[in-house]
This record gives C-alpha cells, sequence and structure tokens, in this order.
C-alpha cells in the first residue's frame, strides 16, 4: 500500500503517520529541540518559559474555579466562600490562581526588563516585542476583570473607578461608560459580561504568545551581549541544554510561589475584598492590585480628569513605539554605559511609582508621584531618543564566542563547548 | 487594456461587491454591539418615590434610583445662606444654587462624585463634609458645597441634580 512510499523518518510508525499527514513532529523538533540559542543567554531568559507556564496555570485553575462561582451580584460573593470553606481543595485553587495573577506580574515584568535592558525589542525583532506589549495590555485587562469577580467592595468599587476613566472622553463617554457596563452603574449586567470576557481573554492571550514565541523564532533570541549569531559554535540546542536551565528555574519559581500560597496566601490581597460590594457605601481608600498600581499613580498625579486618563493610558501607549524611540545601534545595555544608568532608574522609578499609587494621592505622595511620571514620560521622550548622541558606546564583541575570552584562554572554551555538542 | 469596456462593468463588480459586503458586515455586528446596551428591565427601574416627612432640618438620608444613591437633604438656613452668597464667577462649573433646587430647604443629588463615580462622605452627621461644608469624595480628595457644587480637587462637575418632582408635602418622585 501506499504507506510503504511514505517516507520512514522515524522509528516509530505512529510518528512517521502522523508526520506524513501533519508535519508537526519535526516542527516540534526544529523549534524546541535544535533550536539554536545563543550561549551566552542567562538567567533572565527563563522568563519567557516561566511566563508561559503561569499561563497554564492559570488557565487550568480558573477552569476548575469557573466549575464553582455564580456570576450574579447576589450570589458571587457568597459562592467564592463557599469554594474558599466547602470546595474540596477550593481555597487551595483560589489561591493557586489569586496568587498566581500577582506572579504571573512579576514573571512579565522582569521580563519586560530584560527586553528593556538587552535591547531586545530592537530591529529584527520590533514586532515581536509589539505583541509582547500588546499581551501585556490583554494581560491588565484580564486581571482587572478578574478582581471584580468575588464581588467585594474592592472589586465593585475598582471597577466602579476604572470604568469611569472612559466617562472622561469627550462627547461619547458616558455613553461608552454605559455600553460597557450595560448598565447606569457597575451591576448585575457588568459582572456577568466580566465573567464572559475573563474566561475567554486567556485564550486569546494565548494565541498571541503563540505569535510572539513564533516570531521570536525567526530571527532567534537576542543575548546579553546584544550581538547577532555568527556561527554555530555561537549556540547551544534548544533541548537539552535550555530545557533543562528553564526546569530548573521552574522549580526555583515552584518553591517560591508556593511559599507563598501555603503559608501567606493573602499578602497581595486587600482586606478590604472580603466585605460584600456595597453600591451605596464606598471605602475610605481605594486601592488597585500593586500590579497596575504604578498607572494608578499615573492618573492620581494629574489634578484634571481627561489629563490624567489620556496620561494613563499615554504610559502604556508609548511601549508599543519604544522599538522607534531608541536611535542607537547598539542593542545590550551592558555596552551602553550612561543608557544603563537611565534604564536602571526607570526600573526603580516604575516600582516607586506602584508604590505611591497605593498611598493616598496627598502631600509628600503626590509630589513622588508627580516626579515619577515626569520621569516616566522623559525616560520614554527625551532620554532614550536623544542619549546615543553623547553616549560612547564601549566597543561590542567580535562574536558571542569572543564573550568568554579571558587574557590567553581562548581555544578550551570553545573546545568544550564542541565536545558537548 | 485600459479602453476595454469589460475593465470598467469589472471595477463596478468589484466595488459594489465590497460595498454591499462591508454594509452586510456592519449591519450583522451591530446587533451585538446593540445587545451591550442596558437591556429594557434595566431601562425600566426608571422611578423611585421617597417620603421626605420623617427628615429634620440640617439631616439627609440615601435612597437608591437606578442602582446610584441618591442623596436627599433638608437644609437648614445656614447652608442656604452659604450656597447662595457664592460668586459664581469663581465656580468651576458655574451654577446658581436656585437653579439647583424646587424648593431651597431640599437639596436633592445624584450622590456620585463626578470624578470617578465614588459615593462622597457627609451624608451621615459625623462624616467629615469637606470644606465647604457640603461633601467630601474620599477617593481623590473633591470638595463639594451646600449645593453640591464642585469646589476644589479633580472632579470637573457639580453633582448632578436628578429630575425629579414633588407629589405632595412630604412624597418626592425621583426619576
Amino acid at each position: 500500500m501506499s504507506g510503504n512510499l511514505e517516507p520512514r523518518k522515524y522509528k516509530n510508525p505512529f510518528l512517521n503517520w502522523i508526520e506524513f499527514r501533519l508535519p508537526i513532529i519535526s516542527y516540534f523538533e526544529r523549534e524546541y529541540g535544535d533550536y539554536p540559542m545563543p550561549k551566552n543567554c542567562n538567567y533572565f531568559w527563563s522568563f519567557g518559559a516561566l511566563a508561559t507556564i503561569t499561563l497554564m496555570v492559570m488557565i487550568l485553575s480558573g477552569i476548575f474555579l469557573a466549575m464553582n462561582y455564580t456570576p450574579h451580584t447576589d450570589m458571587a460573593f457568597d459562592s467564592v466562600e463557599r469554594i474558599m470553606r466547602d470546595v474540596n481543595y477550593g481555597w487551595l485553587l483560589r489561591y493557586i490562581h489569586s496568587n498566581g495573577a500577582a506572579f504571573f506580574f512579576i514573571i512579565v515584568y522582569i521580563h519586560i526588563l530584560r527586553g528593556m535592558y538587552y535591547g531586545s525589542y530592537k530591529y529584527p525583532r520590533e514586532l515581536n516585542w509589539i505583541l509582547g506589549v500588546f499581551i501585556y495590555l490583554l494581560m491588565m485587562v484580564t486581571a482587572f476583570m478578574g478582581y471584580v469577580l468575588p464581588w467585594g467592595q474592592m472589586s465593585y468599587w475598582g471597577a466602579t473607578v476604572i470604568t469611569n476613566l472612559f466617562s472622561a472622553i469627550p462627547v461619547i463617554g458616558e455613553g461608552l461608560k454605559t455600553w460597557l457596563l450595560g448598565d447606569y452603574t457597575v451591576g448585575n449586567a457588568t459582572l456577568n459580561r466580566f465573567f464572559a470576557l475573563h474566561y475567554v481573554l486567556p485564550f486569546v492571550i494565548l494565541g498571541v504568545v503563540g505569535l510572539h514565541v513564533a516570531a521570536v523564532h525567526v530571527h532567534g533570541s537576542n543575548n546579553p551581549a546584544g550581538i547577532d549569531i555568527k556561527s554555530k559554535n555561537d549556540t547551544v540546542k534548544f533541548f537539552p541544554y535550555m530545557v533543562m536551565k528553564d526546569a530548573l528555574a521552574t522549580c526555583i519559581f515552584g518553591v517560591i510561589i508556593s511559599t507563598v500560597i501555603f503559608f501567606g496566601p493573602n499578602l497581595m490581597a486587600e482586606v478590604d475584598n472580603y466585605i460584600p460590594a456595597d453600591p451605596l457605601v464606598t471605602p475610605a481608600h481605594i486601592v488597585p492590585n500593586w500590579y497596575l498600581a504604578p498607572f494608578y499613580a499615573i492618573l492620581r498625579a494629574i489634578p484634571d480628569k481627561l489629563g490624567g486618563v489620556v496620561l494613563m493610558f499615554g504610559s502604556i501607549a508609548i511601549l508599543f513605539v519604544l522599538p522607534w524611540l531608541d536611535r542607537s545601534k547598539v542593542r545590550s545595555c551592558n555596552f551602553r554605559p550612561i543608557y544603563k544608568w537611565f534604564v536602571m532608574l526607570f526600573f526603580i522609578n516604575f516600582f516607586v511609582l506602584g508604590y505611591v499609587g497605593m498611598l493616598p494621592a496627598e502631600g509628600l505622595y503626590l509630589l513622588i508621584a508627580r516626579i515619577g511620571l515626569v520621569y516616566y514620560f522623559g525616560f520614554f521622550l527625551i532620554i532614550t531618543p536623544f542619549i546615543h548622541r553623547i553616549e560612547t558606546p564601549i566597543s561590542l564583541p567580535m562574536g558571542i564566542s569572543d564573550v568568554y575570552l579571558g587574557a590567553g584562554e581562548k581555544k578550551p572554551i570553545l573546545n568544550s563547548q564542541k565536545e558537548i555538542i | 487594456m485600459a479602453e476595454n469596456p469589460d475593465n470598467k462593468r469589472r471595477d463596478f463588480l468589484q466595488l459594489s461587491t465590497i460595498t454591499l459586503g462591508a454594509v452586510g458586515t456592519a449591519a450583522f455586528i451591530w446587533p451585538f454591539l446593540k445587545s451591550m446596551n442596558p437591556a429594557e428591565d434595566t431601562l425600566a427601574l426608571g422611578t423611585t418615590e421617597v417620603d421626605i416627612s420623617s427628615i429634620e432640618e440640617g439631616q439627609s438620608i440615601t435612597v437608591k434610583w437606578r442602582g446610584k444613591p441618591v442623596f436627599i437633604r433638608k437644609r437648614t438656613k445656614t447652608e442656604i445662606e452659604e450656597a447662595k452668597a457664592v460668586n459664581i464667577s469663581d465656580l468651576k462649573d458655574p451654577e446658581q444654587d436656585v437653579n439647583r433646587v424646587k424648593k431651597e430647604e431640599w437639596l436633592i443629588l445624584v450622590g456620585v462624585c463626578t470624578h470617578l463615580g465614588c459615593v462622597p462622605l457627609g451624608q451621615k452627621l459625623t462624616d467629615t463634609k469637606g470644606e465647604y461644608n457640603g461633601w467630601y469624595c474620599p477617593c481623590h480628595g473633591s470638595h463639594y458645597d451646600t449645593s453640591g457644587r464642585i469646589r476644589k480637587g479633580p472632579a470637573p462637575e457639580n453633582l448632578p441634580v436628578p429630575p425629579y418632582s414633588f407629589l405632595n408635602d412630604t412624597t418626592i418622585k425621583i426619576g
């Protein structure tokens, strides 16, 4: 029969049967087996894998939580309490999901900062960066909607404040807000649609993650030296080297997140969210989740409603054009003696903004938020586009293998690499 | 080529097909978008009747109308004086006190801060009422006066006055 004519690439005939009809085996072999990774990549390059794994865990725990959750204003809060008290291991599922969300953002923030520091967004990986920012945006929307579902006081008032941002838009704002809410205030219609969207958006994220990974595999991963792969000697195979490295990173991450889930599950939670939502009483202090707090700080730093909203959305939108704002040809900050410090200051500034975003917007905190806001935009609009004019980069190594060259110990390292391969 | 009459006909067919397709798609999307607007039963919860006979001077009550809190306050003489004495040109959202009330002792407002939708404090006697003795929004620090007008803080507008009417001396209908 025709089966005899089919190519026999693998020992296992079943794999050959699949491969002939859908070349998925060779695809995985190429992209996750032989895929060449620069051999100088450090552990910052494990955070993409960690983020993917966390996304899977979030989807899995979310599906099982949804089996016991009721998206109705009269029952949502109680159904979450029932998950906590009566559903078998419900408490574990919920704590995995709520802390998983926080750790997802920690991982993604490190992943983004890695990309910024080592210039991973530059030619030819601009589209890859844009897809990444898009994932980040989807994550924020999904996390916000998820936070509304337990229907506690913070859920309700957080939703009220964020949806009211849209009412700042001239002319169409009020109508747009009502359309988003499906009611004049945050109500049952809102809770219902937020649940529907919170369920579906992670799968959209999964799709964009697929594109994000496919895009990075076209030109290969960046590396701490920020220079291109020139020969096979510059790389190691994804399997087993990177798989083992990412596996170790995953184990360490697992230890850290488990410690929080089991010993401090409410460390990153707001106590007010254990009070059922009350549309007639606003909590004295509405606190956003910490991972959205930097943008909340920017919103409140401006004494004008529309101005604050424009800058808040602008602070996210500006990330999309970063590849075109940075005019320097050198990717890695390891070779950019001045910009390096501005990037590090940007990271610190982002966390300071997040810190003041969770405190009342008054006095010193407001002043700090305003200074942070100025630096945030100053970094993107002044420092990043113009710093290369006054900065002399350190000379780049000729190739990735040269990174390892100390004085007089050239060959041994190269040889040993070859032997391993 | 260009003179070929067939080309003109093809252009026409192409253009009309694309146009029809676009209109069809838009018509198909419309019901989906429209379904997200408030449903009929939500719209039907339009009016609330309130008995105000038990409210003493200086007291306020909060009632729910369309899911939002509505403040009903029986103002004292001093509060009315304060509200009237304000120079309109100093206000962010200039409005005379007389245009905001039907009977000057009864002030009726939608109790939702025009900034980002929090419920301002000032309904209870023990609440902080802000620098202008009216309401104070704890979320982002907006101060409202005894006519519910914005005086200080990020809110852009006065607390809105809902549509209402006096059915008799002790009952009002909101909506």
